[in-house]
C-alpha cells in the first residue's frame, strides 16, 4: 500500500501552563460556574487558614488575651452581642472568628498532612501489589480489604484509642496533630492502593510496558518511569474526595475526645466543645465551626465531583 | 454449597483471628490487671507472686491461647468500671444500638431504592437534580452534626425573625422557618417495655417510638445520600445495558423493565457496597449514640475508652468483630441467592 | 402494497458540539416474507437504521423527519404504547452479542414468557408450551432444562439460539438481525445463519439483516442496501449489485473480499477510512476515498466534491454515483446518435 502515514511532527516545547490553558480540563472549568464558585470558596478558606495570625483580632492560644467575662457572646446579628466579636465568643470568653481561623488551619493542616500519607503509603503498596502479583499482591489486597470494610473511620477511633490509652492522655494531646495524621494516614491507605493498583494492573496489559521489559528495564525502573505516570489522573481525582473524608475523620476523632485538644481546637473539636452549651441556647458556639466545616467539604467533594466527570466519567462509581 | 461456605468460613475465621490478636496486644499491652486487683500499695514482691499465679509471666502465644480460649467461652474478663463480667456489660448495652441500627437501616433502604430509582429514570428532572443536590450535601455534613443539627431544629426549636415580624407575610414566613422542638433527644427515654433477659425495646411504644427518630435520621443521614447516588448511578449503567434494550424491543412494560430488568441488576452491586458499610455503620453508631447519650454499645466503648476499661474495650471488639463477620457472611449468602452466576444453590449447571 | 415501506427516513443526534445527521434520506421497501441486507461498514448507519424503524434509538438521538409505514400505520409519531404492541409482537429483533442480549438475573423461561404475556392474555403454563415449541424450533439440545436455565449457564451459539426463539415467539411479520452472527465462532456462524435463514422461509417471515459480510448478504437475502456515512448509496436485487457492482465503494468492498485477490498478492483495501458523521466531507461522501474521481481521459469530475450525488437507475438498481451517472447519460446519448 501506498500510504504510509507521515511521522509526527516535532511537537514545539509547550510551557506547563500553555498546556493546561489547552487542556479540556481548563476548558471545562471555564464553563462551569459551579466548579468556579467550589474552587474560589476552597481558595478563600485555605487563605484564610493560612492568614489566620494576621486575620485574627485575637490570639485564641495565648491566655492573656482571652477575658472569661466575655464568654458565651452571641454573633453580630442578635442583641447583646459586643462589637468587638463579629462572630460572638465561646464558653471560655475566646473570640469565635479568631478561634475558627486557627481550627480552619488546624482541620486543613491535618487534612492534607494525612492524604499526603495515605497518597505515600497507597501509590507504593499499589504499585508493589499491582507490578509484583501474586503472593505479594495477595497479601497486600486481603489486608486493604480487611481494613476497608471495617471501615476507615471505625478503624482510626480504635487505633486513636489505643494509642491514647498507650501514650497517655498528655503526651496525646501535645503531638495530636501529628497524631492526627498518623492515625488518618495508617487507616485510609486502602483507598489509594486499590485504585494505583487497578491502573497498573491496566497499564501493564499495554504494549509499552511489555517494549520497555524487552529492552531490559528493571522493573522498579519500568514502575516509577514508565507506569506510575499512567497512573496519576486517578490518584488526582480520589485525593479530592480523601482530603474531605480526612477531614471529617479529623473532626469525628476530635468530637469524640481522640483529636485536638480544647485548647489547640480543631473545626471538630470547636464543634464538640460548643456542643455542651447547645442546649442553654449559645448554638453559636458549635453550629458556627459547624458550618464552616460544612462549606469547606462541600466545596472540596463537589470540586471532586465536577473532576471525576471531567477526568475520567467512568473511573470510579458511588 | 458447601465449598462456598467453607471458604467464606475460612475467610470469617481468618479475620476473627486476626481481631483478637489485635485485642489480645491491646489488653497485654495496656491492662494490668494485678494493679486493677490489689491497687498501688501492694510491694513489689507480692505483685510478682500473683503475676506468676495469673499466668502473665508466660510467653505471648500461651497468653494468646488461654485468652482466645476464655473468649471462646464467652470470658471477656471483668469490666474494671462496672465492676462485672465485660461480656454482661456488652449485653446489656447490644439492644439499645441494635434497635438504632434497625431504625437507620430501616430509613437508608425505604428511601434509597425509591429516591435512587427515580433519579436515575428521570435524570434531568428538577426533582431528581434536588435530589442529587441534597445527597452531597448530606455526605459532606459530618453524622455528628447532622446529629447537633437535628437536636437544634426539633428538640430544642429554633425561632425565625428574619422579616418583619409586623407584616402578615413576615410573620407567615417567620412562623414557617421557625421550629417549636420538643422531640426527646436525650437517651432512650422511659418508656421502655422489656422483652427478654436485658432486652427492652423501644419500639413497642408511642413513647419509646418517639425516642428513636432522630438518633435514626442522624445515622442514616451520612449513608442514606450514599445509597441514592450509588442505585442511581448503578441503574443509570444498567439502563444502558444491551439486555435492557432487548427487553424494550421485545415490547416489555416500561414499569417491567425498571422494576425487575433494571432493578435487580441493580441491587447486585448495592448488596456488596452495603456489606462494606457495616464496619462504617458501626463506627457512625460511637458517633449518634454519643451526641444523643443513647446508652448502647457505642456510647460504653467511648465511655471504656475514657476510663481505660481494657477488659470492656476489648471484648467490645471482639463483639464488633463476630457482629461485623457474621453480617458479611450473611450479605455474602443473600449475594449469591440474588445473583445467579453465583454457583451456591445446588442445582446443576 | 409492500409490508413496510421507509421514506426519507431522518435520524439526527443532538450532541453538544451541534446536531449531528446520522441517517439521510433512507429509502426502501420490504414485502411480506422478502429478505433484505443492510451492508457497510461499521460505523456507516445500519444499526441507527435498524433501531429507527421500532423507534428504538435512545437519546440523544431522535427521528427528525420521514416515514415509517407498517402494514398501512404510519410508526413515525405513533405513542409509546401502540409502538409496544408492534416491537417483539410484529416486529421483532436480533441483536449483535448473545452474550450481553439476555438478562443475566432472569431465567430463559422468565424471559420468554414475559414477552408473550406482554402481547397476549395468556395463561403461563400455555406460555411455557409455547416458549418450550419455539425452543424446539432453533433446535435447542434439551429444551425443557434450558427454561429453567439461566443465561450464563448456555454458549453464545445456544444464547443466540434463544434470542431467535424469543424473535419468533409471536411469529412476528419482520425480523431484524442486526449483525447476528458477528459476535460468534466462526463455526458457529453458519449453523445460526442456515437456522434463522429456514425459519424464515418456512414462516414467510420477512429479515433485515445487517451485515457487513458480503457472503451472507448474497446467500440469505432477495434485494440490497449498500450504506455510506449514513446514506444508501446502491440498492437493488443482491444478485445483480454482487455480480456487477456499480458503486465505486460497493466495488471496493467486493474487491476487499479475500477471495477476490490473487494468491499471494496483497488484500485489496479500499484506501482511508470513513469520515466521523460530524465531519462529512461536501459532496459525495465517498469522494476522498473514490479512485475514480477523474475521468477515463484524465480530466476532473468537480461534481464529485460540490454536489452530493442523486439516485440514477441502472438496470434493477439505483445508485448514487456522478460518475455512473455519467457514463449511464454517454451510453443514453450514444444509443439516440445511433439511432438515425
Amino acid at each position: 500500500m501506498s500510504t504510509h502515514s507521515s511521522p509526527p511532527a516535532a511537537t514545539p516545547a509547550v510551557g506547563r501552563w500553555q498546556r493546561l490553558r489547552d487542556s479540556y480540563l481548563w476548558y471545562s472549568f471555564k464553563r462551569d460556574r459551579g466548579a468556579q464558585l467550589c474552587l474560589a470558596t476552597l481558595l478563600a478558606l485555605v487563605g484564610m487558614a493560612l492568614l489566620a495570625p494576621w486575620l485574627a483580632p485575637t490570639d485564641p492560644y495565648d491566655l492573656a488575651q482571652i477575658d472569661i467575662l466575655a464568654s458565651e457572646l452571641p454573633p453580630f446579628w442578635i442583641e447583646g452581642s459586643d462589637p468587638a466579636y463579629s462572630l460572638g465568643t465561646d464558653a471560655q470568653g475566646r473570640d469565635l472568628w479568631s478561634i475558627i481561623l486557627y481550627g480552619t488551619r488546624v482541620s486543613l493542616l491535618i487534612g492534607f498532612g494525612a492524604v499526603l500519607l495515605q497518597a505515600l503509603l497507597g501509590v507504593v503498596f499499589g504499585l508493589l501489589a499491582g507490578y509484583l502479583g501474586g503472593r505479594v499482591d495477595a497479601l497486600l489486597m486481603r489486608l486493604a480489604d480487611i481494613q476497608l470494610s471495617f471501615s476507615t473511620l471505625m478503624v482510626a477511633i480504635v487505633v486513636g484509642a489505643v494509642v491514647k490509652a498507650t501514650l497517655g492522655g498528655s503526651f496525646y494531646s501535645d503531638y495530636a496533630i501529628l497524631m492526627l495524621i498518623l492515625i488518618i494516614g495508617l487507616a485510609e491507605w486502602p483507598q489509594y492502593a486499590r485504585t494505583v493498583r487497578a491502573s497498573v494492573l491496566a497499564e501493564k496489559r499495554k504494549e509499552y510496558v511489555d517494549a520497555a521489559k524487552v529492552m531490559g528495564l528493571k522493573s522498579r525502573r519500568i514502575m516509577f518511569r514508565h507506569v506510575l505516570p499512567n497512573t496519576l489522573s486517578p490518584i488526582f481525582v480520589i485525593s479530592t474526595v480523601q482530603i474531605a473524608n480526612a477531614i471529617i475523620s479529623e473532626a469525628a476523632l476530635s468530637f469524640l475526645g481522640l483529636g485536638m485538644p480544647e485548647t489547640h481546637p480543631s473545626l471538630g473539636s470547636l464543634i464538640k466543645a460548643g456542643f455542651d452549651y447547645l442546649q442553654s441556647g449559645a448554638w453559636w458556639i458549635t453550629l458556627i465551626p459547624g458550618a464552616f466545616l460544612v462549606v469547606l467539604v462541600l466545596s472540596i467533594n463537589l470540586l471532586g465531583d465536577w473532576l471525576r466527570d471531567v477526568m475520567n466519567p467512568r473511573l470510579y462509581k458511588g | 454449597m458447601i465449598a462456598f461456605l467453607t471458604k467464606r468460613l475460612m475467610h470469617a475465621l481468618l479475620v476473627m483471628f486476626i481481631i483478637s490478636v489485635i485485642a489480645f496486644a491491646i489488653q497485654d499491652n495496656l491492662g494490668d490487671p494485678i494493679q486493677q486487683m490489689v491497687g498501688q500499695s501492694v510491694p513489689e514482691s507480692e505483685r510478682e507472686a500473683l503475676r506468676e499465679q495469673f499466668g502473665l509471666n508466660d510467653p505471648f502465644h500461651v497468653q494468646y491461647l488461654r485468652f482466645a480460649g476464655n473468649a471462646l467461652s464467652g470470658d471477656f474478663g471483668t469490666s474494671y468500671f462496672y465492676r462485672e463480667p465485660a461480656l454482661e456489660v456488652i449485653a446489656r448495652h447490644l439492644p439499645a444500638t441494635l434497635e438504632l441500627v434497625f431504625g437507620a437501616t430501616l430509613l437508608i433502604v425505604l428511601l434509597s431504592v425509591p429516591i435512587g430509582v427515580y433519579s436515575a429514570i428521570k435524570p434531568r428532572a428538577l426533582l431528581s437534580r434536588f435530589f442529587m443536590g441534597a445527597s452531597i450535601i448530606g455526605i459532606s455534613i459530618p453524622v455528628f452534626l447532622t446529629a447537633i443539627l437535628l437536636i437544634q431544629v426539633f428538640s430544642i426549636g429554633i425561632s425565625v425573625s428574619l422579616f418583619p415580624e409586623s407584616t402578615a407575610w413576615g410573620a407567615w414566613l417567620n412562623g414557617l422557618l421557625s421550629t417549636d422542638g420538643g422531640m426527646p433527644s436525650f437517651g432512650r427515654g422511659q418508656d421502655l417495655v422489656p422483652v427478654v433477659g436485658h432486652w427492652e425495646t423501644n419500639l413497642a411504644s408511642l413513647g419509646g417510638l418517639k425516642h428513636l427518630v432522630l438518633p435514626s435520621v442522624a445515622l442514616a443521614s451520612i449513608m442514606l445520600p450514599l445509597f441514592i447516588r450509588l442505585i442511581r448511578a448503578e441503574m443509570m449503567e444498567v439502563l444502558q445495558s444491551e439486555y435492557v434494550k432487548f427487553a424494550r424491543a421485545k415490547g416489555i412494560g416500561v414499569r417491567r423493565i425498571y422494576f425487575l430488568h433494571a432493578l435487580k441488576n441493580t441491587m447486585l452491586p448495592v448488596i456488596t457496597v452495603g456489606g462494606v458499610q457495616i464496619g462504617t455503620m458501626v463506627a457512625y453508631t460511637i458517633l449518634t449514640e454519643t451526641v444523643f447519650q443513647w446508652p448502647g454499645m457505642g456510647l460504653m466503648f467511648l465511655d471504656a475508652i475514657n476510663r481505660a476499661d481494657i477488659p470492656l474495650i476489648v471484648a467490645y471488639l471482639m463483639i464488633v468483630g463476630v457482629i461485623f463477620v457474621v453480617t458479611n457472611t450473611l450479605v455474602d449468602l443473600i449475594y449469591g441467592l440474588v445473583n445467579p452466576t453465583v454457583k451456591l444453590t445446588g442445582k446443576p449447571a | 402494497m409492500a409490508l413496510l415501506e421507509v421514506r426519507d427516513l431522518d435520524v439526527r443526534f443532538a450532541l453538544r458540539q451541534g446536531e449531528v445527521r446520522a441517517l439521510r434520506n433512507i429509502n426502501f421497501t420490504l414485502d411480506r416474507g422478502e429478505r433484505l441486507g443492510l451492508v457497510g461498514e461499521s460505523g456507516a448507519g445500519k444499526s441507527v437504521a435498524a433501531f429507527s424503524l421500532l423507534n428504538l434509538i435512545a437519546r440523544p438521538g431522535y427521528i427528525a423527519g420521514g416515514s415509517i409505514r407498517f402494514d398501512g400505520q404510519e410508526l413515525i409519531g405513533l405513542g409509546e404504547r401502540q409502538l409496544r404492541r408492534i416491537r417483539g409482537n410484529r416486529v421483532s429483533m436480533i441483536f449483535q452479542d448473545p452474550m450481553m442480549t439476555l438478562n443475566p438475573v432472569l431465567t430463559i423461561g422468565e424471559q420468554m414468557v414475559e414477552c408473550l404475556k406482554a402481547h397476549r392474555r395468556i395463561a403461563s403454563r400455555e406460555a411455557r408450551a409455547i416458549a418450550l415449541h419455539k425452543l424446539q424450533q432453533v433446535q435447542i439440545p434439551s429444551p425443557e432444562t434450558r427454561l429453567d436455565q439461566y443465561p450464563h449457564e448456555l454458549s453464545g451459539g445456544m444464547r443466540q439460539r434463544v434470542i431467535i426463539a424469543i424473535a419468533l415467539l409471536l411469529d412476528p411479520d419482520i425480523i431484524i438481525a442486526d449483525e447476528p452472527t458477528t459476535a460468534l465462532d466462526v463455526t458457529i456462524q453458519a449453523e445460526i445463519m442456515t437456522l434463522l435463514l429456514e425459519l424464515c422461509e418456512k414462516h414467510n417471515v420477512g429479515l433485515i439483516l445487517i451485515t457487513h459480510d458480503l457472503g451472507v448478504v448474497s446467500q440469505v437475502t432477495q434485494r440490497m442496501l449498500v450504506m455510506y456515512a449514513g446514506r444508501v448509496i446502491e440498492a437493488g436485487p443482491t444478485r445483480e449489485i454482487i455480480n456487477d457492482p456499480q458503486h465505486p465503494y460497493t466495488q471496493g468492498l467486493m474487491n476487499a473480499l479475500p477471495q477476490m485477490a490473487t494468491p499471494g498478492s496483497h488484500l485489496n483495501q479500499i484506501r482511508g477510512s470513513m469520515p466521523p458523521l460530524s465531519q462529512l466531507p461536501s459532496g459525495c461522501a465517498f469522494h476522498p476515498r473514490c479512485d475514480f474521481l477523474t475521468r477515463a481521459d484524465g480530466s476532473e469530475r468537480p461534481a464529485c466534491s460540490r454536489q452530493v450525488p442523486d439516485f440514477v437507475a441502472s438496470g434493477n438498481c439505483r445508485v448514487a454515483c456522478h460518475m455512473v451517472a455519467e457514463m449511464l447519460a454517454q451510453e443514453a446519448a450514444a444509443t439516440e446518435e445511433d439511432r438515425p
